[in-house]
This record gives C-alpha cells, sequence and structure tokens, in this order.
C-alpha cells in the first residue's frame, strides 16, 4: 500500500514537477515479491528499441557487480543479443548493482544523453529481467519519439517482473 | 608406430559400425555452452559418435584431426583431453572475445577388394594408401572420405566465420551460428571446394531424439547459392547434416568421393 502511495507520488513528481521545458522520460519498473524457496534478486536491462529491433538507448543494467559476476549477463537474451553483447560494462551511469523487491523509478532528461540520440520515429521500452534458479521475462512498451504530448503507458510481466510504467512528458 | 596402430583399430571400429551402406552413427561436437560473457571463460566439448541426439549411448569420437582456432585464427590448444568408452572430450579456455571454430576434420580413404576370394578392408590417410592397398589388388574400390564436424563457440560479440579449407563441405554462415533464435529464420550457405554447394540435401534434426517418438528431421535442399533458410522450431540444441557423394575425389588414383559436414548449433530463445 505505502509502496503504491509512494509510486503515485514519484509518478505525480515526475509528471508535474520541474521546469516546463524540461520534457522526460520515465519509466517505473516493478520486481516483484515472489514466493520461492531460493531467492536472487534479478538481472535486469532496460533499454529502447528501434524499429530494427536494436539497442537505441540502454536506460539500465542491473547485475551483480561484486565479484566478476558479468558472466552471466548473456542470461539477459535479448538485451545480450541486441547489443548487451557489445557493451563493456561496468558504465557509469548505466550500470549498477541488482535491485531488491519493489518499485524502481527511472527518470531521463529529453535534452540528455541517451535519449539526445533518438531520432523521430517509433521505439519501444523493453524491460528484460532474468533470476538465478528462475525464470525469464521481457516486457515491451512501444512509444513514439518526440514526445509531442503527455502520455502513461503500462504493462505488466507474468511472473519475472511486476508493474512497468511508461510515462512521457513534453 | 602409434598412428597406424590408432588408425588401424579406428578402421577395425569403422568395419565393426559401418553397415555395408556406408551408414556410421551420427557424429556430433557438443559444447558445454555456445556464447560466453566478454569475460570469456571455460567450455567443455563432448564428441560422440551416437545416432541419439545428444545421448552419449554408442561411442566416442575420434578427435585426433581436432582443431579449434580462435577469433584470430590461431589455434587454441584443447585442455585436459580425455577419451573415454561414450565419449572424447576436453576443455577450452577462451580468452579471446570473438567466435572459436571448433572442428575434426578428416581425409581419409577407404578401400575395399578381394583377396584369396575373401572381402579386405582397408581405410587410412591418402599418404598412407601406397603401403595399407596391395598393388595387385583385385576388384578394388576405393573412395575418399572427406568428414567435417563443427561448431562453435563465442565470446561476447561474434566475429565472422571463414571456410579456411577449401576442400570438402564447409558453412560460411549468413546467420551467423551463435546468433539463432527461435521462430526466426536462418540462411546458412555451404560451399562444396570452396563454391557454392546446390542441390545438397541437408538434414536438421532437434536434440532430445530419446524423449520423442519421431525424429522430426526437416529437410531442406541448397538452392544455386548453397543456401537454406531455416526457421527454428524453439530453442535447443541442433545437429545439422549434408553430404553428397560425386566423383571428385582430391586423392591421386582415386575416383570416387564422399564429403559431409555436420554441426550443431544452439538456438536461443526469443
Amino acid at each position: 500500500m505505502i509502496r503504491k502511495v509512494l509510486f503515485a507520488l514519484a509518478m505525480a513528481l515526475t509528471a508535474f514537477g520541474g521546469t516546463a521545458s524540461a520534457a522526460d522520460l520515465s519509466l517505473s519498473v516493478e520486481i516483484p515479491q515472489l514466493p520461492v524457496a531460493e531467492y536472487h534478486r534479478p538481472y535486469v536491462a532496460v533499454w529502447i528499441e528501434g524499429a530494427d529491433q536494436n539497442i537505441a538507448a540502454n536506460l539500465a543494467v542491473w547485475y551483480q557487480v561484486r565479484g566478476d559476476h558479468t558472466k552471466w549477463l548473456p542470461d539477459l537474451r535479448q538485451w545480450w543479443r541486441r547489443g548487451g553483447r557489445d557493451l563493456k560494462v561496468p558504465v557509469d551511469g548505466l550500470t549498477g548493482a541488482t535491485r531488491p523487491v519493489g518499485q524502481h523509478l527511472l527518470k531521463f532528461d529529453a535534452a540528455r544523453a541517451p535519449l539526445t540520440s533518438l531520432k523521430p520515429g517509433q521505439y519501444t521500452v523493453v524491460v528484460e529481467a532474468v533470476r538465478e534458479v528462475g525464470g525469464r521475462e521481457a516486457v515491451r512498451i512501444p512509444f513514439e519519439w518526440p514526445i509531442k504530448a503527455a502520455k502513461r503507458e503500462s504493462a505488466t510481466g507474468s511472473k519475472e517482473l511486476g508493474a512497468v510504467a511508461l510515462s512521457l512528458n513534453p | 608406430m602409434k598412428t597406424s596402430t590408432l588408425t588401424t583399430k579406428l578402421a577395425a571400429l569403422l568395419v565393426v559400425m559401418v553397415p555395408a551402406t556406408g551408414e556410421a552413427a551420427r557424429a556430433w561436437l557438443l559444447p558445454s555452452q555456445t556464447i560466453l560473457a566478454r569475460s570469456g571463460g571455460w567450455v567443455t566439448v563432448d564428441a560422440a559418435m551416437a545416432d541419439d541426439l545428444f545421448s552419449f549411448n554408442q561411442g566416442a569420437m575420434q578427435v585426433d584431426a581436432l582443431s579449434v582456432s580462435g577469433p584470430d585464427g590461431q589455434p587454441v590448444a584443447p585442455q585436459n583431453p580425455a577419451k573415454g568408452k561414450t565419449r572424447s572430450s576436453f576443455d577450452l579456455e577462451l580468452r579471446q572475445a570473438g567466435t572459436y571454430r571448433i572442428a575434426v576434420a578428416e581425409n581419409m580413404v577407404m578401400a575395399r577388394w578381394e583377396e584369396d576370394g575373401k572381402p579386405k578392408r582397408w581405410r587410412g590417410t591418402p599418404a598412407e594408401m601406397a603401403t595399407g592397398i596391395p598393388a595387385n589388388a583385385a576388384k578394388l574400390e576405393v573412395e575418399q572420405m572427406q568428414r567435417r564436424v563443427e561448431t562453435f563457440v563465442t565470446v561476447g560479440t561474434p566475429t565472422d566465420v571463414k571456410p579456411a579449407a577449401g576442400t570438402g563441405i564447409e558453412l560460411k554462415p549468413v546467420q551467423h551460428p551463435n546468433d539463432l533464435y527461435a521462430r526466426e529464420t536462418a540462411k546458412i550457405r555451404f560451399l562444396l571446394d570452396g563454391k557454392p554447394a546446390a542441390d545438397l540435401e541437408v538434414e536438421i534434426i532437434a536434440g532430445g531424439t530419446r524423449y520423442r517418438d519421431a525424429p522430426d528431421e526437416m529437410t531442406f535442399k541448397t538452392d544455386k547459392d548453397g543456401e537454406i533458410a531455416v526457421t527454428w522450431p524453439a530453442a535447443g540444441m541442433y545437429w545439422l547434416e549434408v553430404s553428397v557423394q560425386d566423383e571428385k575425389a582430391t586423392v591421386p588414383g582415386v575416383k570416387k568421393r564422399r564429403a559431409s559436414y555436420s554441426g550443431t548449433f544452439e538456438v536461443l530463445t526469443q
């Protein structure tokens, strides 16, 4: 409940806070609580996919940073093939440690990297999660760039991901 | 001499395993994984001759002719090689990013003739022919066998796979062999003696045959460019074979030739 309120608050802040000129893309990713005996936080990749299905912009990559656990990055199957394998991790501002169960908010300024590299067109936000001794899932939300009007789209994963919400603010 | 002993043993083994039609058990290499993160690591490869894909239930494959080449084209030495009853195996340490080709390529000559009314058989390298086959052998039939068994493993981003031998059947991938996904269509090109291999029948079978009532093989015919287009029905390990019989032997004094290519390919989930 508290999480939901916080989430709503965060989304509201994202939508109405700041100056009018700061167009942005924000994304909320829920890592669900799972009733399993052996739980490991999932590896998660969040990226913007172009019409050619290649990565137009990487938004976040969460993996076990401590120790050399990049070994399991290819298990983020689609992210890996679409361009993750070309990336030398860690990357400042992109890669980070795995996140706990809950809502995670990501916010990107339209006027700053990595969004500045987007050409006008159709894109898809992809969130892919893979969990040790668990499963893999990808959730997709299509959108149009540049942002013309305020928009909120959402999708829900069935196993490894909970609610994913994309908020576009012109 | 060790080599000749091995060859003799192998020949004896083949005589047992190969019925009159010349069909041997399926040859395959099975890598423990085909895609590795950029940090590289170890893979273990099993090599077996078995019709059940990919169960070690017939015999080990001889890997004397093993060659592993790294992304830079340089050979990579196999480590911890072992030959068991049901399979051979070896480890590879992959330090460099890119694609590794793991191949067992053999160029052998098989002969049969009659001696005092009894059938005789021999199998050896082209160089051993002169000593292996009697000069006055009656009803002599010789055939060259070019066999190539391959698989590929990639560290990080896949790199170009170039056919290197220029003889026998080789793979010239259009779609990279370590970039195959369920329900996607991959084009694969085959070369025979370095040129597009047209009109050859290619058979592809998914692993796990033991757990199916039918082999469910997929068959394709190469087009004029030597290409087939495969839509992978599901993720998994697949075995592919293509062979040709012709009269283009490359060994002096031999006319008939049988060239084959078999490969193991991993198809990943969407």
